[in-house]
């Protein structure tokens, strides 16, 4: 059976993750390890006027007590936002400072305030308990339009009036003149939902400072640990670069929750210096809701204009995005390049033109979650269109083709050059697979058993990959995102693959793997991946956006290609032939056309006893690569979700969910499926059931799954996903990325259904059965009085 | 969780002298409640004076048209009980619908009764069916002892030890379970029983479990899904919370009673 690309090779991992035997940062325990409690804000804002430690201080167990005045006292560096987003006036963006414990003023419930290091967890907490914090409470704000109100307590003195920028894409005017000339406009406010992101894994870390080697350990829940460690020696000054080893093992999960460095690793780190003990800190459920950092949570008003023949002429849109109390590691980038680069969609539209305000607000931190600003985009522009369609009453199928690209590349007017795609072949995937043309007989059926049945449809597009280091770099990045591996090859032929991407659930170790198998035709298990350490690994961007495959997997190939040249340039001196002649398929380097054939490993061998290389070659047998993409990647799709609504409870059945994307190359489809599958699980939790809600006082009533609606089995349909692939010419495999797609296309295709079925289009997120059942209500309401 | 000392109890006799001889005890039987509530360090007792071991405290009997549950019985078992399942098949169907298989395995229906939940399913089968709470000390008919949200008729040291009641005429729950936790939102259960029609609702009150004597007057008129139709739900005594406001709520106390009445036929 071939484990190359294309196959569905079954996941090596999962016989660990499915046995309960990964490995994972709580499982590591250390000699003398203590355990970090934290003390944190109960208020949503206040003024700390005094902390006394002595009662904590004096619990049996207790190794240390520290607070945010002791931490800058040390030199421990503010938390940064590593991408600059300048205003449209020039100005930079409005950054307020972000210590890992609060020294003066706390800005959201749980903000952390001071650290207890203790012999056991359960001491740990009681001490906590026991550190007695004076608040002067001030007032605060959670809503992202409220907070720009006159009059509003300032959460930071950088940040006047609580704007962190006021931020623009596209042309202001022209697309004001082209809306004022439509023949039709359709305007909207939309809301996209604060969400939680909920990895099955909480955060942890295990920090060691070893005081003879001056040299600090940390096991971390991390995403990227190479740029964690950059970020915490470089900005935070815990520790030299070079004399810390950030190690992220098994992850259970990220969703972006994990790219981020938080104030807790910083602590443990500086807490182990300060204790000379191992330091372990583990998230609990509460404490996930209350700081991993939260997604979307935008407000946002737009006009689309239409020509007589239903041609988008202009699109103009106004977001309010909501940061919340601090400006965490990407949040700058999520609501802005990440997001009004894609109002496009997979539109040709002459005229786009985005202005986003980002603001403070007293909450958790907002940064990317999967999708990050793409889901925002596709949600806007999809529920756009739908809406569009209802008011000039064509078919929600045919105004999008009316407006679909159709030739690449495709300059937009909103920074992107899309290169490839085929938008038409997806929405006919999806219209058959679905039997959209059959809907109205089922909607008559399913209206004979009391049932509002409902058909919507969404084409989304992103940008993964992220992306071309000079063009981040351009638009205010503060890091490359290429990135790095080495292939090497062992004396015996055995392969090990070191990469700089990041598996947390992704299945790398199966899929790079393949990589091989298809190149020199060796088995999977030949194959090691290691990932996730920086003494292991040299440098690696991580893995988010979508970029593993095209970006990651890329770099593979790169080293691949050197690993090749040298294999063959052995095995030509070795065979006496000419090096063009040399092939190498099924563990075996062939002369082509002759019976002259060594085995891999025998050409590997070669290489490291280096008897008899050619003249003047190193020894060995092992190369590395650097990647860096020259664009991003578009992955699309058509998304069709037929739903039927009760309409005395105003609970939703999904009842069909069709996916067809376009990934570019699949190299494992039974991982990609599951990508898909979980992403629309995600896209429809956010779209039903979950949301993160604060009440008047600025406390997070969703700090438990008593109150977050995750979504469970049984509130999913099956899938039926198919793939219409255009190769990607931006990289050596093809691939696009598929990581993403099912959050970000599935949210609007669910929405656009139910307003469909309940003939209100006045719907927010997540659409739950109260709110169902009100629009409903509302629409009743309505047609009586008429 | 902070600290604390178990105790395993032999007998309701043992309990109740642990308990006396006791700082701040809980007495605990599945504890799918108070222990996840000990682990949030929201509840802190002194001691915990297990009742799982009373054997006194467990078994179905059905005595003709007598039903009697013990304290200690699972929702698992109420659930599976074939005796049940002849006798008033209503209960065992709303035993299958509490939590999970965990939480059911563990639950007790003395510990959801004694615990009363606004949210808990058995207090409004036990009104509708005009239940008798046993306890230690005396019996104590359902309408007397559910006296508000999390709020019952025990003493300090009153501990149930089964429930009773007669079969059913006709009887069905009906629940509209909250996406996030699965707690009702609002459940009602309806019965026909020797003394008149009863109507228990739970989830969706301000003051918890309650009889809504309207529908069962309508019912007693005429026992069909129609007859709630004109019935008012007064959306003023009702919940509102993050998952939905009270005039939703009042909407599907009537759909789940008129639900219930479709099941039990």
């Amino acid at each position: 059976m071939s484990e190359g690309i294309g196959a569905r090779v079954l996941r090596k991992e999962d016989k660990r993750f499915i046995t309960g035997d990964g490995k994972y940062t709580d499982d590591v325990t250390n000699h003398g390890q203590c355990y970090a409690a934290f003390v944190r804000s109960p208020h949503a804002h206040a003024n700390i006027k005094s902390i006394d430690k002595s009662a904590a201080e004096a619990i049996v167990g207790v190794e240390g007590v520290f607070d945010g005045h002791q931490l800058t006292g040390d030199g421990i560096g503010n938390i940064i936002c590593g991408w600059a987003v300048n205003s449209k006036d020039g100005s930079p963006m409005n950054m307020g400072a972000w210590s890992a414990l609060a020294t003066n003023t706390v800005r959201y419930a749980g903000d952390a305030v001071a650290v207890v290091i203790a012999d056991s967890p359960a001491n740990a907490k009681t001490a906590a308990e026991a550190v007695v914090v004076d608040y002067e409470v001030l007032s605060s704000v959670t809503d992202a339009g409220k907070s720009l109100e006159a009059g509003v307590e300032q959460i930071h003195p950088e940040a006047p009036n609580n704007l962190i920028f006021d931020w623009e894409i596209g042309e202001q005017a022209a697309t004001e003149e082209a809306i004022a000339g439509a023949a039709h406009v359709t305007e909207m406010k939309v809301i996209n939902n604060r969400v939680s992101p909920n990895p099955m894994e909480p955060r942890s870390a295990v920090a060691t400072f070893d005081a003879s080697e001056d040299h600090y350990t940390l096991y971390t829940t991390s995403q990227n640990p190479h740029v964690a460690r950059l970020v915490l020696s470089a900005f935070y000054q815990v520790a030299p670069e070079h004399k810390l080893r950030v190690i992220a093992p098994d992850v259970g999960g990220g969703f972006g929750a994990k790219i981020y460095i938080y104030p807790e690793e910083i602590v443990c780190l500086w807490a182990s210096m300060k204790t000379k003990r191992s330091v372990k800190w583990t998230s609990d459920r509460t404490e996930a809701f209350l700081t991993d950092a939260h997604g979307r949570d935008h407000i946002t008003t737009a006009k689309m204009g239409f020509d007589k023949n239903n041609k988008i002429v202009g699109f103009q849109v106004d977001t309010i995005a909501n940061l919340g109390a601090y400006m965490s590691l990407f949040s700058s980038a999520t609501p802005t390049y990440l997001y009004a680069t894609l109002l496009s969609g997979q539109y040709n539209i002459a005229n786009v033109h985005g202005n986003v305000r980002a603001v403070y607000t007293n909450t958790t931190p907002v940064d990317a979650y999967r999708g990050a600003g793409r889901p925002e985009a596709a949600f806007l522009v999809e529920r756009m269109l739908t809406t569009a369609a209802g008011e000039l009453g064509v078919d929600p199928a045919e105004l999008r083709r009316a407006n679909f690209i159709t030739e690449f590349p495709h300059q937009t007017p909103v920074i992107m050059a899309y290169d490839s795609g085929d938008f038409n072949a997806n929405m006919d995937a999806a219209m058959k697979a679905s039997d959209y043309a059959g809907f109205e007989a089922r909607r008559s059926e399913a209206a004979s058993r009391g049932k509002m049945r409902g058909i919507g449809i969404s084409c989304y597009i992103e940008a993964c990959g992220i992306a071309p280091s000079a063009a981040v770099g351009s638009l205010g990045a503060g890091v490359g995102l290429w990135e790095s591996a080495e292939v090497r090859v062992n004396p015996v032929g055995t392969v090990e693959i070191l990469t700089g991407s990041h598996s947390h659930g992704q299945g790398h170790e199966t899929t790079f793997a393949q990589l091989i198998n298809d190149r020199f035709g060796l088995p999977a298990d030949n194959v090691q991946v290691v990932h996730g350490d920086t003494d292991k690994v040299q440098f690696g961007m991580g893995t988010y956006g979508s970029r593993s495959g095209a970006v990651g997997m890329s770099a593979i190939v790169k080293a691949l290609d050197k690993v090749e040249a040298k294999a063959k340039k052995i095995a030509a001196h070795l065979l006496e032939a000419d090096e063009g002649d040399i092939v190498i398929e099924n563990g075996e380097v062939k002369v082509a056309g002759t019976d002259k054939t060594l085995g891999w490993h025998e050409v590997c061998l070669g290489a490291y006893t280096a008897h008899n290389l050619p003249e003047g070659m190193e020894p060995g047998l092992k190369e590395g690569a650097f990647y860096d993409p020259a664009n991003f990647t578009f992955p699309a799709g058509c998304y069709i979700c037929e739903v039927e609504v009760d309409p005395e409870t105003g609970t939703t059945d999904i009842v069909q969910f069709v996916a067809s994307d376009d990934f570019g190359t699949i190299i494992n489809p039974m991982i990609v499926e599951g990508q898909v599958h979980g992403g629309i699980a995600q896209g429809v939790g956010q779209a039903l059931l979950e949301q993160a809600v604060y009440d008047d006082n600025g406390q997070l009533l969703t700090g438990s799954y008593m109150d977050y609606t995750m979504p469970r089995a049984d509130d999913l349909p099956s899938y039926t996903v198919s793939h219409e692939t255009t190769v990607c010419p931006g990289n050596p495999l093809g691939i696009k990325g598929c990581g993403e797609a099912g959050a970000i296309g599935s949210p609007p295709a669910v929405i656009n259904a139910i307003t469909d079925a309940i003939g209100n289009n006045d719907l927010s997120m997540p659409a739950t059965p109260s709110k169902v059942w009100a629009a409903i209500q509302a629409t009743q309401s309505k047609q009586a009085a008429e | 969780m902070y600290n604390t000392n178990y105790h395993r109890a032999s007998s309701v006799e043992d309990a109740v002298s642990k308990m006396g001889s006791s700082d701040d005890a809980k007495f605990v039987s599945g504890g799918q409640t108070l222990i996840p509530t000990m682990k949030q360090r929201l509840a802190a007792p002194s001691d915990l004076i297990d009742l799982r071991h009373v054997d006194s405290m467990k078994g179905i009997t059905v005595d003709g048209n007598q039903i009697t549950i013990g304290a200690g019985v699972t929702h698992a078992e109420v659930h599976s009980s074939k005796e049940l399942g002849a006798a008033c098949p209503s209960i065992a169907a709303l035993a299958g619908h509490i939590g999970d298989p965990h939480v059911r395995n563990m639950g007790t229906i003395g510990g959801s009764i004694a615990n009363n939940d606004p949210a808990a399913d058995y207090p409004a089968a036990m009104i509708a069916l005009n239940a008798t709470i046993i306890t230690n000390k005396r019996e104590i008919a359902a309408d007397g002892f559910f006296t508000g949200m999390f709020e019952t008729a025990l003493g300090e040291d009153e501990i149930i030890t089964a429930v009773s009641f007669i079969t059913p005429v006709k009887a069905a729950y009906s629940k509209f379970p909250n996406p996030a936790s699965r707690y009702a939102m609002a459940g009602v259960f309806v019965a026909q029983t020797g003394e008149g029609v009863r109507v228990g609702v739970t989830g969706a009150g301000a003051d918890g479990v309650h009889r809504h004597t309207e529908m069962e007057a309508a019912l007693t008129a005429n026992w069909t899904p129609e007859a709630i139709a004109n019935c008012n739900v007064d959306a003023n005594e009702l919940l509102s919370d993050l998952h939905g406001d009270n005039n939703y709520r009042a909407n599907l106390v009537k759909v789940m009673a008129k639900r219930a009445v479709e099941m039990a036929g």
